[in-house]
C-alpha cells in the first residue's frame, strides 16, 4: 500500500487481526519518506511483515517511473533503519521454494542445503559453493512470489503507454460496488501469463490500455481468494487463501486501495483440501 | 513588388484556366498590359486582406480580393521569399493555405491563401500535375523557417490534424478541401463564389441583378468564406447514425470541458476526456436505475450497526446502576488498546461495535462471565465469538433437552434387538463388526464444555448459541483442516467424515484453540484448596482454580524472558478428545445383558486401553513442545524504546493467530486467524481403510494352478519309482496296482 495513505490503509485491513503498532506506524511515517529521498523512488510501498520465530522483517518496496519494472525491496528490523535487499534471481526463487518452515527473524541465517535436496547438495559442492541457502536469500525469493502471485490491482486502476511503461491511470475513478465484487475486476500486477491464450472473441472485448494483465478468474486452485464486504460493506476486501496473510483493500468508487502481508511467509500448501 | 521572372508560366497555365473557364474576363484582361494596374489597389488591399483572414471575421466583402488574389497569385509569390521577415500570421496564412492544400494537384496553389481555395478550388484541382501534397508543405516550411522553432509533434500533429481534416492553424477555418469534393461535383457550383462582376470598373458591374443571372439557380453567395464556415458546420452537425451524436456538439461540451476544468496536460488526456464526455451523455439515464439495487446491502448494514449504538428501551435507573456496578461486559476497548501495542487486533471502530454487541448480548442472556474470544476468518464471512459462562444453573434447560435425545436413540436399540431375535434363522451371517465404544463428551461446564460461546458473523447481526463440543468431533477436527465458510449450517465435506456441521466444526476448533493456548501470568490462578501449590494429584488432576487475591506481577523483561512465567489456565484435551479421560469399558448392567460372546472377547482389551492423562491444570508454558526447532511460544516486548511501558506479548506457533498480553496485574488472550493449527508438513488427509476381508482366507478354498502334463507325468513317474521300492519290500503289490489304476 502507498506509504503516503498507510495510516488510512491499515485501518481498512485491520479485519484480520494483524497490524501495525502505534510505534510502527509513527516509524514509518517518517523513515518512507526518507527512503523516497535517499533511493529516489516515486512510490514507495509498505508491502507488509513477515513474522520471523525471534523477529519480524518489515519490508517496502520502491518503485521508479514505469510502475511494472522490477521494484526495489528493503527491509528493516524496527521500520526505521532500511537494507536494500538483492533483486530476486531465478534460482534464488527455485532454491527458496524447496525450503520449508518459519523464517527465523535472522537474515544470515543459514538453511543446510543436505537435508532438503541431497542431488543439488552435491552438485553445489562440486562447483564449489556452498550448500546453503540464506535466509536473506529465502526472504528475496518469498517476496517476490508473492508480488507474483498474488499482488493485486483494481482494473483501471493502471495504464500502459505505447511505449511499453506503466503509469497510474488519473481517471481511475474505482470499481463500483457491483464490479468490485468480481474476481475479473482484479489483475494481478506482473507479467502476464494467460493473456495470450485468450480466445479472440475475449480479446476483442480488451481495452489494450488496461486489460494487459491477467485477472483473478482463472487463478488456480478456484477459490482461492476469499471476497467479502466488510465495514458495513463499505470496503471490498480480498484475502488470498494460497498466501495466508496477504490482504487487499478497495474502497469502490474511490480511488483507494493497496495490498499489504502480513504472515509467516509459508505458501499455504494444503489449499486444496482446505477448500 | 515585381514579379519574379519564374512567375509567368504558372501564371499563363492560370490564365488559361480563367479561360476555360469563360469566367472573370475581367482577369484576362488584368493579365495584358493592365497588369500593373491592379496591382495598384491589388496588392494594398487584396494582399492584405488575402493575408489575414483567419484574424477577421468572416466580413461580408465583395469577392474582389477573390479574383484579385487569383489574379495576384504572383504578387503573393512574389512576397513569399520574404518568408522570414513576414508576419508569422502572413507566414501562419501561408501554411494554413499550404495546410489544405490536401488535393493532389494543388501544390502550385499551396501559396495561395484559403481565401483563394474557395475561390477557385477547381482550379486548384484542375491546374497542376498531382503532386504529393504533404512532401511540399514540409519543403514549404523549412522554407517559412518558422517550423524550426516548433517542436516535431507540432508538425506530426499537424499532420494528424491534417489528416483528420483539423487544421491547426485554421481552428475556426472552414475545410475547403472538404468542401472542394463537395463543391467539385457539381460544374456550376465551383464558380459560385466568383460569379459575375464586383467590381464597379469591371464590364457588367451593375448588370448584375439578383434573379437575371444565368447562374441565379444556384444559392448567390458573395461571400465565400460564410459559405464554407456555413458548410463546414453543417457537415459538423450532422448526427452519428450510430450514437446520435454529432460533432459539433461533442467538440464544443469537451472544450467547456477543458476549459472548466483545467486539467495540467490537457493534450495527453484528451482522447480520455473525449471518452468521458460520451460516456457522461448516457451515464444520467442509466445512473437512477443501477444504483437502485447497489445502495440496499451497504444501508442495510448500517442500520443494523446504527441499532447497536440505540440504548434499550424501559431501562430504569437501579439497571443502570447495576451496570455500572458490576457487569460481565469485559472491558474491550482496554484489551484492544493493549493489544494494539503490539500491533495485533481489528481496527477501532470494529472493535467498539463488538463491544457494543456484547453488551447487547449481556442484556439478552443470563451470563455471569463474558469474553471477547477473537475472530476467526471465513470464506465468505468471518466469525466474531464471545467465551461465556452462565450463571448456575441456568444451563440445564440445555443438558435436559440432550439426555431426552440420548436415550431415545436407546430406545431404538431394544426394539431392533428383539426383532433380531425373530429372525435369526434366516438371517444371513451377522456381522461381527462392533463400532468403537462412543466416548460421551463432558458435562456442560466441564472440561473441554466449561465456557459456552455464542458467535455472530458481525456486530450488529444476533448471536448465535454454539453446540457443546464431543470427544468424537474433537478427535475428526484434529484429522481435517478445512476452511470455515462463515455460514453456521454448512456441511463439512471431509474425510474422514466430520461429524457434525460448520456449527461443530467451529466449536470443536475453539475448544482445541483455547486448551492449546490460553495462558496466564504465573500466580495470577491459583488452585482453590491450596494457595499457590501446583501439585499434581494423581490421575484426576484439579479442575478449579481460582484468582489470586495476592498475585504480585512480575516485570515485563521477566514475563518475556522466560517461558516459565506464564501458565495455562485451560485444559489441555486428551487424545481421547476429552479433558477428563473416560474409561468407555466400564460396562453398565444394561450392557452386559445385550452382550454375550463378544463380551469375553473383549474382555481382553480393556487392559489395554491405558488411561490417558495430560499435563495438569496450571502448567508452566517451558514444558511446551515446539515443532521441530521452533519453540512453542515467541515472547517479545511491545517496544524496545520504552521499555517501562512496555507490555509482554506473547505469540503462539503452534496456533498462528493466538496472542496473549501482560502488563502488570492486567492479562488477556484473544485470537485472530483462520482457526488452524500450524504444522510444518503438508496436510495429508487419512486414508481410507484397506478393503476388508469377506472370509477368512484357508487352504481348502484358495485357488491353485492345475497341474500341467509334465508336472502329472512326473508326478506319475514318482509314484511308480515310489511303488516299485514299496514292491521290493512288501509283497501286496496287486492291493498297490490297484489302487494306481484307480488314480489314473
Amino acid at each position: 500500500m502507498e506509504a503516503v495513505s498507510l495510516l488510512a490503509a491499515l485501518e481498512l485491513v485491520a479485519g484480520g487481526g494483524a497490524g501495525l503498532s502505534p510505534e510502527k506506524r509513527a516509524a514509518l511515517g517518517s523513515s518512507l519518506l526518507l527512503l523516497q529521498r535517499d533511493y529516489r523512488f516515486e512510490r514507495v510501498w509498505f508491502w507488509g511483515c513477515i513474522q520471523g520465530v525471534r523477529g519480524a522483517y518489515y519490508i517496502a518496496e520502491g518503485l521508479g517511473s514505469d510502475r511494472a519494472a522490477p521494484r526495489s525491496r528493503l527491509y528493516s528490523f524496527n521500520c526505521v533503519e532500511w537494507s536494500l535487499l538483492p533483486p530476486a534471481t531465478k534460482e534464488m526463487v527455485a532454491q527458496a521454494e524447496q525450503l520449508k518452515g518459519r523464517f527465523q527473524g535472522d537474515p544470515s541465517f543459514e538453511y543446510e542445503y543436505t537435508e532438503i535436496n541431497a542431488e543439488d547438495a552435491e552438485r553445489l559442492i562440486e562447483d564449489g559453493k556452498e550448500p546453503v541457502i540464506k535466509e536473506e536469500a529465502r526472504l528475496v525469493a518469498t517476496i517476490e512470489q508473492i508480488d507474483r502471485a498474488v499482488g493485486i490491482i483494481p482494473r483501471g486502476a493502471f495504464v500502459k503507454t505505447p511505449l511499453g511503461s506503466v503509469h497510474e491511470n488519473r481517471n481511475f475513478e474505482g470499481l463500483s460496488l457491483t464490479e468490485a465484487k468480481k474476481l475479473s475486476s482484479y489483475f494481478h500486477f506482473t507479467e502476464p501469463v494467460n493473456l495470450k491464450n485468450k480466445t479472440l472473441l475475449e480479446k476483442a472485448d480488451l481495452d489494450p490500455s488496461t486489460d494487459f494483465l491477467d485477472s483473478l478468474e482463472h487463478d488456480i486452485p478456484q477459490g482461492s481468494w476469499t471476497v467479502q464486504l466488510e465495514k458495513g460493506g463499505t470496503v471490498v476486501v480480498l484475502r488470498s487463501l494460497l498466501w495466508l496473510g496477504l490482504t487487499f483493500y478497495h474502497v469502490p468508487m474511490t480511488k483507494q486501495y493497496g495490498y499489504i502481508y502480513f504472515g509467516s511467509g509459508e505458501k499455504n500448501l494444503d489449499l486444496p483440501f482446505m477448500i | 513588388m515585381a514579379e519574379p521572372p519564374g512567375e509567368p508560366p504558372p501564371q499563363a497555365v492560370l490564365r488559361g484556366e480563367g479561360q476555360e473557364r469563360g469566367l472573370g474576363e475581367h482577369l484576362r484582361r488584368a493579365d495584358s498590359p493592365d497588369r500593373p494596374e491592379p496591382p495598384q489597389w491589388g496588392p494594398g488591399q487584396p494582399p492584405l486582406e488575402g493575408f489575414e483572414p483567419e484574424r477577421e471575421p468572416r466580413q461580408p466583402q465583395p469577392s474582389e480580393p477573390a479574383p484579385a488574389s487569383y489574379r495576384y497569385r504572383g504578387v503573393r509569390r512574389g512576397s513569399e521569399p520574404q518568408g522570414p521577415d513576414q508576419d508569422p500570421s502572413q507566414l501562419q496564412d501561408r501554411r494554413g493555405s499550404v495546410g489544405q492544400t490536401r488535393a493532389p494537384g494543388e501544390a502550385p496553389y499551396q501559396w495561395q491563401s484559403p481565401f483563394q481555395h474557395l475561390s477557385d478550388p477547381r482550379g486548384a484541382e484542375q491546374a497542376s500535375p498531382k503532386l504529393q501534397v504533404p512532401e511540399i508543405s514540409i519543403s514549404q516550411r523549412d522554407v517559412l523557417g518558422q517550423d524550426s522553432d516548433k517542436a516535431p509533434e507540432a508538425r506530426q500533429s499537424m499532420y494528424q490534424s491534417y489528416a483528420l481534416g483539423l487544421d491547426p492553424y485554421q481552428t475556426q477555418e472552414p475545410k475547403p478541401a472538404y468542401q472542394t469534393h463537395v463543391v467539385g461535383d457539381d460544374p456550376y457550383e465551383a464558380d459560385e463564389p466568383r460569379r459575375g462582376p464586383y467590381q464597379p470598373h469591371e464590364p457588367g458591374y451593375g448588370l448584375y441583378q439578383s434573379g437575371y443571372s444565368p447562374y441565379d439557380d444556384q444559392v448567390p453567395d458573395p461571400k465565400s468564406r460564410t459559405l464554407a464556415i456555413q458548410n463546414a458546420k453543417a457537415y459538423l452537425l450532422k448526427s452519428s447514425t450510430t450514437s446520435g451524436l454529432n460533432l459539433y456538439d461533442h467538440l464544443a461540451s469537451m472544450l467547456t470541458k477543458i476549459l472548466d476544468e483545467q486539467p495540467t496536460n490537457a493534450v495527453d488526456i484528451i482522447e480520455n476526456i473525449s471518452k468521458d464526455v460520451k460516456w457522461a451523455q448516457f451515464q444520467k439515464k442509466m445512473d437512477t436505475l443501477r444504483d437502485e439495487h447497489e445502495i440496499l446491502p451497504t444501508f442495510e448494514a448500517a442500520e443494523k450497526r446504527k441499532a447497536l449504538f440505540l440504548q434499550a428501551n424501559g431501562e430504569g435507573d437501579e439497571e443502570l446502576e447495576e451496570e455500572i456496578g458490576e457487569t460481565p461486559l469485559p472491558n474491550v476497548m482496554e484489551t484492544a488498546f493493549y493489544f494494539e501495542q503490539a500491533g495485533i487486533g481489528l481496527s477501532k471502530d470494529e472493535s467498539y461495535h463488538i463491544f457494543l454487541a456484547l453488551k447487547k448480548l449481556i442484556s439478552v442472556q443470563p451470563i455471569q462471565t463474558c469474553r471477547f474470544w477473537g475472530k476467526i476468518l471465513g470464506l465468505e464471512m468471518n466469525y466474531i465469538i464471545a467465551e461465556v459462562q452462565y450463571h448456575e444453573g441456568e444451563e440445564e434447560e440445555e443438558t435436559e433437552e440432550e439426555e431426552v435425545i440420548e436415550e431415545g436413540g436407546k430406545g431404538m436399540d431394544e426394539v431392533e434387538d428383539e426383532d433380531e431375535e425373530k429372525e435369526k434363522e434366516d438371517e444371513p451371517p451377522k456381522s461381527t463388526y462392533k463400532p468403537p465404544p462412543v466416548i460421551p463428551k463432558e458435562e456442560n461446564g466441564t472440561g473441554a464444555n466449561k465456557y459456552v460461546y455464542f458467535v455472530c458473523n458481525e456486530p450488529g447481526k444476533p448471536w448465535v448459541k454454539l453446540p457443546p463440543v464431543t470427544p468424537a468431533q474433537i478427535i475428526c477436527a484434529r484429522k481435517i483442516k478445512k476452511f470455515f465458510t462463515g455460514r453456521l449450517d454448512a456441511p463439512v465435506v471431509s474425510f474422514p467424515p466430520f461429524p457434525g456441521n460448520e456449527a461443530n466444526y467451529l466449536r470443536a476448533q475453539i475448544a482445541r484453540i483455547s486448551a492449546g493456548t490460553q495462558i496466564s501470568p504465573i500466580g495470577f490462578y491459583q488452585f482453590a484448596e491450596e494457595e499457590g501449590d501446583e501439585e499434581e494429584d494423581g490421575g484426576g488432576g484439579r479442575d478449579t482454580f481460582e484468582e489470586n487475591p495476592d498475585f504480585q506481577p512480575l516485570s515485563v523483561a521477566e514475563m518475556v524472558d522466560s517461558l516459565s512465567t506464564w501458565v495455562h489456565h485451560v485444559q489441555s484435551i486428551l487424545k481421547q478428545g476429552r479433558c477428563v479421560w473416560f474409561n468407555p469399558f466400564q460396562k453398565s448392567e444394561e450392557e452386559e445383558e445385550e452382550e454375550d460372546d463378544e463380551e469375553e472377547e473383549k474382555a481382553e482389551e480393556p487392559d489395554e486401553l491405558q488411561q490417558e492423562t495430560g499435563p495438569p491444570l496450571l502448567t508452566p508454558l517451558s514444558e511446551d513442545e515446539g515443532i521441530q526447532n521452533i519453540p512453542a511460544w515467541t515472547a517479545q516486548p511491545s517496544t524496545n524504546l520504552i521499555p517501562q511501558h512496555a507490555v509482554a506479548v506473547l505469540q503462539s506457533n503452534r496456533w498462528p493467530g493466538a496472542y496473549a498480553f501482560a502488563s502488570g496485574k492486567k492479562f488477556d488472550n484473544i485470537y485472530f486467524g483462520w482457526g488452524h493449527k500450524y504444522s510444518p508438513e503438508n496436510h495429508t488427509p487419512a486414508l481410507p481403510p484397506p478393503v476388508q476381508a469377506e472370509y477368512p482366507s484357508e487352504p481348502e478354498i484358495t485357488e491353485t494352478r492345475d497341474p500341467t502334463l509334465e508336472e502329472e507325468l512326473a508326478f506319475k513317474a514318482a509314484k511308480e519309482a515310489a511303488l516299485a521300492a514299496a514292491e521290493e519290500e512288501e509283497d501286496e503289490e496287486d492291493v498297490e496296482e490297484d489302487e494306481e489304476e484307480e488314480d489314473d
